[in-house]
C-alpha cells in the first residue's frame, strides 16, 4: 500500500560552520526554497511541522514567509528522533483532510550557536522529571551525546568482538559520498581508515572521525495530497511507511537498564512498522539513510532493520554492501558525517533525491529508500518510492 | 592524573654524567658558626622541644654526672652553624658566590627544571658532646647523587651530603648524612568546579540524601519487591506507588565504561572513567569508575579497566552537598 500524501519538495540552505545570519532567517529560506521546488508558495501552506528542539515557532515561519492560515501545526520531540517523524505528522494530517500542504522544517545554527557537543551538564536546574533524569548522568561528567553512544559502543564492542575499525568503515564511506557532492562539508576530503585510527580521542572507544559535525543551516520538506501530484514539477515521492518507535524501558541517550544494550529496540520497532505498512521486506531495499550521529549505533540499525544478523554488521560493512555499488549504498549524500549535521532532515531530502534519480552519488537502480531518524532517542523512519 | 613528564633519556643520560663529576666535592667549605654554643639557645632549643634533661640547664645537675659543665643536646649540632630565615632564602635566591660548588650544581640542576628541594632524611653520628663555650665549623662533601627517581612530589634526584661538624680545636663533633631531593615541582593541578548539580524532586532526592551518609540504595516496590533504579514513583510491573528501599551491598561489575577526553568540563580531572556499574542486586547505575593506576600514563587510565570487571564501592564526598558513589576496580591476580 502506499499513502495518499507525497513528498513534494525539499529545500536547503548551505551548510556552514557559521551562517551569520539567524536561525529564522534559515528556517525561512529552506521554507521558500522547498515550496519552490514543489512549485508552490507560502501562500498553499496550511500545515507546519518541526522539532519541539527548533527555536523557530510555526507562527513566526508563517507570519515571515507569508503564509496565510495554518489547520495543522505540531512538533516532535526527543532530539533528532523526531525527523523522520514530522513526515509522518504532515502525512497522517494530510492523510486525515486537516492539511493539503504542510512543511516540515528544521533550521539552527548548531556550530556558532548552542553546541549540542558541548554536552549538558550547565543546562539550567528545574525539579522536572526531564531535568530529573539527567542527575544520573551530569554529577559523573557523564555529559555529552558522545560518552553516552560511547557506553553503548562499549559493550557492543565486548560482545559482538567489532573493533574501532568496524565503526571507522562507516565514517570512511560516509566521507566518501561526501568527497563527491559539492553540498557536503567535506567536499573534496575523502578519509582512510588510517586516519580514523588516528584521529583523537573524543569519548573511548569513539575518535572524533566517529562523531558528525556541528552545522549552521536549515532544511524543508513538502508533504502535500496527492491529488494535486498533477500540478508538481518533480515526480511525486510516494511515503511507503512512516514509524515513530520508542522502546520498552526508554531513556534519553541512555538506555543502559535494559537487559541488553547491544540493540535499538525503538528501531526495531519502526522497521517492524515500516516494513509492515509498505509490504516491503529488506530485501526490497535500494539504498538506506542511516542516522550517523556516531557510527557505532549505525550497525545495530543495520541489525533491528534485518539488512544482516545480530552482531554481524561489522562483517556486512567491511563486505562493501554500504558503498555505491553494494547492496545497500548508504548515505550517498555523505551523512551527518561527511555533508551536514541538520538533524537527519537533510538525510531525508537526500532520499527524496535519490526515488528522483537525482543524487549527485545517484546508485545504478534505486526504487525504495529506507531513512531512518537519531538513535538512543525515541525514534522514527521512513520508506520512500517512486 | 599525574602530570609528570620524565626527562627524555638522552637529557638524562647527560645529566647523570655531569652530575657524577659533583661527587666528592666539597658543596660547602669549612664554615664557622656565628656564634659560639650558649646557654639562652640551649633554653630555647628544649623548651621548644620539651628536653627536660637537667644535664642541659642545670650546671649542678650535669656535674653530678661527672662531666664538666652544661652540654648542649646533641641534636642541636646542626643548629650552631643555621644561619636564620631570611639569610638562608638570601643564599638560595643568587648571593652564592657565582664560582661555588653549590652555585655551579644548583645551576646544573635548575637547567633539567629541578628547581625545588625538599629533606628527606637526615642520619646523625655524635662523637662528643657540645660544652658551652665551643665553637663550632661545619664543612658539607657531595656523598652521591641518585638516578632519576619518580616521587609524590615530582621528579627529581636524591644528593646525599656528609656534614662534618668540628670543633674550635679541630675535633670533629659529629657527623650528619643529609639527604634532600632536588626535583622538577609537579604541576600544580588548578581547583576543580564545583560538579553539575543533581536536579532534585520527589522522586529522587531521598537518593540523594542516602548518598550523603554513604548509604547506596536501590528502590524497591513495597508491592512486588521488584528493584528499580533509576528511581521513580510507580512501579512498572504492578504499577503500585508504595516503595522501600534496599542497600546495596557495593559490589558488583563494570557493564560497560567509557573514557571522556574531550570537550573537558571545569568539574572533572580528565581523562574521565565513567561506567554503568552492574550492582551484585541486578540493577545498574552509572558511576565514575577508580583505577589504581600511579604511575602510569594518564592518557593509559582505560588500560585498567575492561567489562565484567569487579568493583567495589567507595564514597566520593566531593563537597557540603553532593556524595557520590564510585566503584574502584578490584584489582585481580597480575598476568
Ligand atoms: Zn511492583
Amino acid at each position: 500500500m502506499s499513502w495518499r500524501a507525497v513528498i513534494a519538495g525539499i529545500g536547503a540552505t548551505e551548510f556552514s560552520k557559521s551562517s551569520g545570519r539567524s536561525e529564522l532567517q534559515l528556517a525561512c529560506e529552506a521554507v521558500v526554497a522547498a515550496l519552490a521546488d514543489a512549485g508552490l508558495t507560502p501562500a498553499d501552506v496550511d500545515g507546519l511541522v518541526t522539532f519541539v528542539k527548533d527555536s523557530n515557532p510555526e507562527i513566526e515561519v508563517a507570519r515571515s514567509t507569508g503564509m496565510g492560515e495554518l489547520s495543522f501545526f505540531s512538533r516532535i520531540g526527543y532530539g533528532g528522533g523526531a525527523g523522520c517523524g514530522t513526515i509522518q505528522q504532515a502525512m497522517l494530517a494530510v492523510e486525515h483532510g486537516v492539511a493539503a500542504v504542510v512543511v516540515c522544517y528544521r533550521a539552527f545554527n548548531e556550530r556558532s550557536g548552542v553546541r549540542f557537543g558541548l554536552g549538558h551538564a550547565d543546562q539550567p536546574m528545574s525539579a522536572t522529571a526531564e531535568r530529573a533524569a539527567y542527575s544520573w548522568l551530569t554529577p559523573y561528567g557523564l555529559n555529552t551525546p558522545a560518552q553516552e553512544v560511547a557506553l553503548f559502543a562499549r559493550r557492543y564492542m565486548h560482545e559482538y568482538g567489532a573493533t574501532s575499525e568496524d565503526f571507522g568503515r562507516v565514517a570512511v564511506v560516509d566521507r566518501r559520498h561526501a568527497a563527491t557532492n559539492p553540498k557536503a562539508w567535506f567536499y573534496g576530503r575523502p578519509i582512510t581508515l588510517e586516519e580514523h585510527q588516528a584521529s583523537r580521542w573524543i569519548a573511548e572507544p569513539l575518535h572524533l572521525l566517529d562523531c558528525c559535525q556541528e552545522t549552521d543551516g536549515g532544511q524543508a520538506i513538502v508533504v502535500v495530497a496527492e491529488d494535486r501530484v498533477a500540478d508538481l514539477p518533480h515526480i511525486p515521492v510516494r511515503i511507503l511507511g512512516a514509524a515513530q518507535g520508542s522502546g520498552a524501558d526508554q531513556h534519553l541517550m541512555t538506555s543502559y537498564y535494559r537487559s541488553e544494550i547491544t540493540g535499538i529496540p525503538e528501531m526495531g520497532l519502526v522497521g517492524r512498522q515500516l516494513y509492515a505498512q509498505s509490504g516491503l521486506r529488506p530485501d526490497d531495499i535500494d539504498a538506506a539513510i542511516i542516522y550517523d550521529h556516531f557510527t557505532p549505533l549505525v550497525l545495530p540499525q543495520l541489525e533491528e532493520l534485518g539488512f544482516c544478523g545480530r552482531g554481524e554488521a561489522a562483517g556486512f560493512i567491511a563486505d562493501g554492501n554500504l558503498e555505491l555499488d553494494g547492496r545497500l549504498p548508504m548515505n550517498t549524500h555523505g551523512g551527518q558525517l561527511g555533508e551536514a549535521y541538520l538533524h537527519g532532515m537533510n538525510g531525508i531530502a537526500e532520499a527524496v533525491r535519490l526515488v528522483r534519480g537525482t543524487s549527485v552519488n545517484q546508485p545504478a537502480s534505486v526504487e525504495r529508500v529506507l531513512v531512518t531518524a537519531g538513535t538512543a532517542v525515541p525514534t522514527s523512519g521512513l520508506i520512500l518510492g517512486a | 592524573m599525574n602530570n609528570m613528564t620524565p626527562a627524555t633519556s638522552e637529557t638524562s643520560a647527560a645529566l647523570d654524567a655531569a652530575l657524577v663529576g659533583f661527587v666528592g666535592r666539597t658543596l660547602l667549605p669549612r664554615t664557622r658558626a656565628q656564634d659560639p654554643v650558649n646557654l639562652p639557645m640551649i633554653r630555647h632549643w628544649v623548651e621548644a622541644m620539651g628536653d627536660t634533661n637537667p644535664i642541659h640547664t642545670d650546671e649542678g645537675a650535669a656535674l653530678a654526672t661527672g662531666r664538666s659543665g652544661l652540654v648542649a643536646p646533641a641534636t642541636m649540632a646542626q643548629a650552631w652553624t643555621m644561619r636564620g630565615y631570611a639569610a638562608h632564602r638570601r643564599r638560595i635566591a643568587g648571593d652564592l658566590p657565582a664560582d661555588s660548588e653549590e652555585q655551579r650544581l644548583t645551576t646544573l640542576l635548575a637547567s633539567v627544571g629541578y628547581t625545588a628541594i625538599v629533606a628527606t632524611d637526615s642520619e646523625f653520628e655524635f662523637v662528643r658532646e657540645l660544652v658551652v663555650g665551643d665553637h663550632l665549623s661545619v664543612e658539607e662533601v657531595i656523598e652521591s647523587i641518585s638516578a632519576e627517581k619518580v616521587t609524590a612530589l615530582g621528579t627529581g634526584r636524591f644528593l646525599r651530603t656528609v656534614r662534618t661538624y668540628t670543633n674550635q680545636d679541630g675535633e670533629v663533633v659529629a657527623r650528619q648524612r643529609w639527604t634532600t631531593l632536588r626535583f622538577r615541582p609537579k604541576v600544580r593541578e588548578p581547583e576543580l568546579a564545583p560538579r553539575p548539580r543533581p536536579a532534585l524532586n520527589e522522586d529522587n532526592a531521598w537518593w540523594f540524601d542516602a548518598a550523603r551518609e554513604h548509604r547506596l540504595l536501590v528502590q524497591r516496590c513495597a508491592d512486588c519487591g521488584t528493584l528499580r533504579h533509576p528511581p521513580g514513583p510507580c512501579c512498572p510491573h504492578c504499577q503500585s506507588f508504595t516503595w522501600d528501599t534496599v542497600e546495596a551491598s557495593g559490589r558488583g561489575t563494570v557493564y560497560s565504561y567509557t573514557v571522556a577526553h574531550h570537550p573537558r568540563h571545569p568539574a572533572f580531572d580528565y581523562p574521565l572513567l565513567i561506567g554503568v556499574i552492574a550492582l551484585e542486586e541486578g540493577t545498574r547505575l552509572i558511576a565514575n569508575i577508580l583505577v589504581d593506576a600511579a604511575g602510569a600514563e594518564p592518557d593509559a587510565v582505560g588500560d585498567y579497566v575492561h567489562v565484567d570487571a569487579p568493583v567495589a564501592l567507595e564514597w566520593l564526598d566531593l563537597d557540603d552537598e553532593l556524595t557520590l558513589p564510585a566503584f574502584r576496580v578490584v584489582t585481580e591476580e597480575k598476568h
